[in-house]
């Protein structure tokens, strides 16, 4: 039963109203594998977490989690899925009630009866992973944007999941922070045997560390492949994107009426 | 006006009030699956302690210092209005009998949703804007038992306990001004409140009313904050319709169970 | 996390919380009548009750007794009928006589009993025979006036009313 791909996305279409945010998407997540789903903003990435997370559900289509359906109405049956994926937000969204230390135990404390003795040595184990283990006292609001997400991600995978997503993990971070964010998601899901998905438009930090690439426009896969392959891939809309091009077939312009018009000249 | 065409026509009267009987049911189904989601604080009573804490005791300080005070003034005017009438010996009737029966639970109550009503929607709303229930919610903890119940309960048992301390604070103040201060006989003040309080009628009858109001505050705090538009905006608006909407309520909630519990008087 | 620190306020808090009940309870109402003892009631006819309420205390010798437990009127003899709530450690004779009586000039009606000379003592569900209605004010002004009236000779402007 153990299929080659952890999370399979069948015909799926989702829309927020009357507006289509995802179109007939199907994608497969191989074991192990880290895989970029990237795009320009609105093109329906993050919607797709969403989906897989089972926080909301889609109009068609199916999601499948390690064979089986993520059906937020089925919620015991979600609630053990989400016990196996770990999700990073994109600004980390870490407790600001509780310590760095309490955050990352929050899982282990609420889903398991371990001994006190033994959760201390498992958060400082995580926290170290991330390389944060002296900062365990601090409240999230002395850390700076790059450490409160590695310690949201440490968090994140406290319980050891089988599924790490990744929501825009690069925003806002300085060139040096980006590069340890992004050595960590390769390093991690390597030493941990975990899949990862990665939601960016970082195009230059993503194509580095991932194995392949889901590339989005208008809810719909334009292309996908390696990251080899996007490089040379003619389509311009692709191009464009990857070599961060101002002008192509994405306009610059909202669309409107032309200029001239708008003015009355 | 720039609105007033689009709000007071026909079709702005209706869709207010669709949309205010909307919020209510809503409401109403959050205040049910609070209340059927609670067995994790019962199971955890330190998950309500946490919040008493934050709820109760940080607004004791308030609440004795206003409870003095309001006491002092009836002493004092209660003194000015029966000496007209020779029956200064009244006086601790006068300050108990206000006291427990209205100004006790109300004012207090008042004081509550403005100083921890208040907190609750600002810290339940941007915990939501900052994804913090988000990310609860992908670690298979169910935000509505974690963080919306303990509050709510938290609520509900600090809202009694602060309208008495309320109370006995106030007949402490009508004390230091009545005996102390202007002479009254301090054998018939005690007496005559004695003889005139009854335990039933009034202190029990003044407990109710505050438990009424400690559920109708926390609800409403809660529920609030868990509806707040994630934005900045969102829950500055959040906050003051919890003070604004909790007020309204206490005072017509007070007069309804005023009007029912003294009928037979 | 000081944790401890944490469960100490809240316990103060909840004790704190308690005690004021407990002050109101015991302090400023009187738990007394809660906890109310065994009574017994008797019920007595007047011709009127002027402001006396259901909870008006019953004295005897200005010591309370019991309470009026409810008020109602007879349509058979139309006569205000008072249930008194005499307390079992207090028994009264037959003859007892009960009267309703205001505290001070303008202060709150009470039933006033006052005892007989019958060694029989009055039983639940008795009736006490001997009442005398509330006083009312203003009669006993108006009768007031009309005897000064009579007394100066009748003239007409001073009639009553």
């Amino acid at each position: 039963m153990a299929s080659e791909y952890l999370v399979e996305i069948r015909n799926l279409t989702y829309a927020y109203g009357p507006r289509p945010v995802l179109v007939n998407i199907d994608m497969a997540i191989p074991r192990g594998k880290v895989v970029a789903i990237m795009g320009i903003s609105g093109s329906g990435k993050t919607t797709i977490l969403r989906l897989i997370g089972g926080v909301i559900a889609a109009q068609r289509g199916e999601v499948l989690f390690d064979g089986q359906k993520v059906d937020p109405r089925a919620r015991a049956q979600l609630y053990r899925q989400r016990r196996r994926m770990g999700m990073l937000f994109q600004f980390g969204a870490l407790f600001t009630d509780l310590s760095v230390f309490d955050n990352v135990a929050f899982q282990v404390r609420e889903h398991t009866d371990l001994p006190e003795s033994m959760v201390r040595d498992l958060v400082l184990m995580k926290l170290h992973a991330v390389g944060l283990r002296a900062a365990h006292a601090s409240m999230p609001g002395e850390l700076s944007g790059g450490m409160a997400r590695r310690v949201a991600l440490a968090r994140a995978i406290a319980l050891d999941p089988a599924l790490m997503m990744y929501d825009e993990p690069f925003t806002g971070l300085d060139p040096i922070a980006l590069g340890v964010t992004a050595n960590l998601v390769r390093r991690l899901n390597s030493a941990l045997g975990i899949t990862s998905i990665v939601v960016t438009h970082d195009v230059a930090e993503a194509l580095k560390i991932v194995d392949y690439v889901y590339y989005l426009s208008q809810g719909r896969i334009v292309a996908k492949g390696t990251p080899e392959e996007m490089r040379a891939n003619p389509d311009p809309l692709v191009r464009q994107f990857v070599y961060g091009q101002a002008e192509g077939p994405v306009s610059y312009q909202y669309p409107s009426r032309p200029i001239a018009e708008e003015l009355g000249v | 006006m720039m609105f007033g065409r689009n709000a007071l026509s026909l079709r702005g009267i209706g869709a207010h009030t669709i949309d205010a009987l909307w919020r209510l049911g809503y409401a109403t189904r959050f205040l049910g699956l609070t209340i059927t989601h609670s067995g994790t604080s019962l199971r955890r009573p330190r998950l309500i302690i946490r919040e008493i804490y934050y709820t109760g005791v940080l607004s004791l300080v308030i609440i004795l210092v206003s409870g003095l005070f309001v006491g002092m003034v009836l002493g004092f005017q209660g003194y000015h209005t029966l000496q007209t009438y020779g029956s200064e010996s009244a006086l601790g009737v006068l300050v108990a009998l206000s006291l427990v029966r209205e100004l006790g639970p109300v004012v207090s109550a008042l004081l509550f949703a403005s100083r921890a009503g208040s907190a609750v929607t600002a810290e339940v709303g941007l915990m939501k804007a900052t994804e913090q229930l988000a990310a609860m919610e992908m670690m298979a903890v169910d935000p509505i038992a974690r963080v919306m119940a303990p509050r709510f309960w938290a609520g509900v048992i600090s809202m009694p306990l602060l309208a008495a301390m309320f109370s006995a604070m106030g007949v402490f103040g009508g004390y230091l001004v009545g005996v102390v201060l202007i002479g009254v006989d301090q054998g018939t003040f005690w007496s005559q409140m004695q003889a005139a309080v009854d335990f039933r009628e009034d202190v029990l009858n003044g407990v109710i009313k505050s438990c009424v109001f400690g559920v109708a505050i926390s609800w409403i705090a809660v529920f609030e904050g868990y509806d707040a538009p994630p934005t900045a905006e969102g829950v500055s608006g959040a906050t003051t319709r919890t003070v604004v909407t909790s007020s309204l309520a206490v005072l017509g909630l007070d007069f309804i169970m005023t009007a029912f519990m003294f009928q037979g008087v | 996390m000081q944790r401890g620190t944490l469960d100490l306020w809240v316990g103060i808090f909840v004790m704190a919380g308690l005690g004021a009940l407990v002050i109101l309870a015991l302090k400023v109402g009187n738990l007394g009548s809660f906890s109310a003892p065994e009574t017994y009631t008797v019920y007595a006819e007047f011709e009127n009750v002027g402001g006396l309420k259901a909870r008006s205390p019953v004295r005897s010798a200005g010591v309370v007794v019991g309470r009026v437990n409810g008020i109602e009127f007879d349509t058979q003899t139309y006569k205000a009928r008072v249930r008194l709530d005499l307390e079992m450690r207090y028994p009264f004779s037959k003859d007892t006589s009960a009267s309703i009586l205001t505290a001070g000039l303008l202060g709150e009606q009470y039933v006033g009993l006052e005892t007989g000379a019958e060694t029989e003592m009055l039983k639940n569900q008795d009736k006490i025979m001997l009442t005398q209605s509330a006083v009312v004010l203003e009669k006993l002004i108006g009768q007031f006036i009309y005897g000064k009236a009579g007394e100066s000779g009748g003239s007409a402007e001073a009639t009553p009313k």
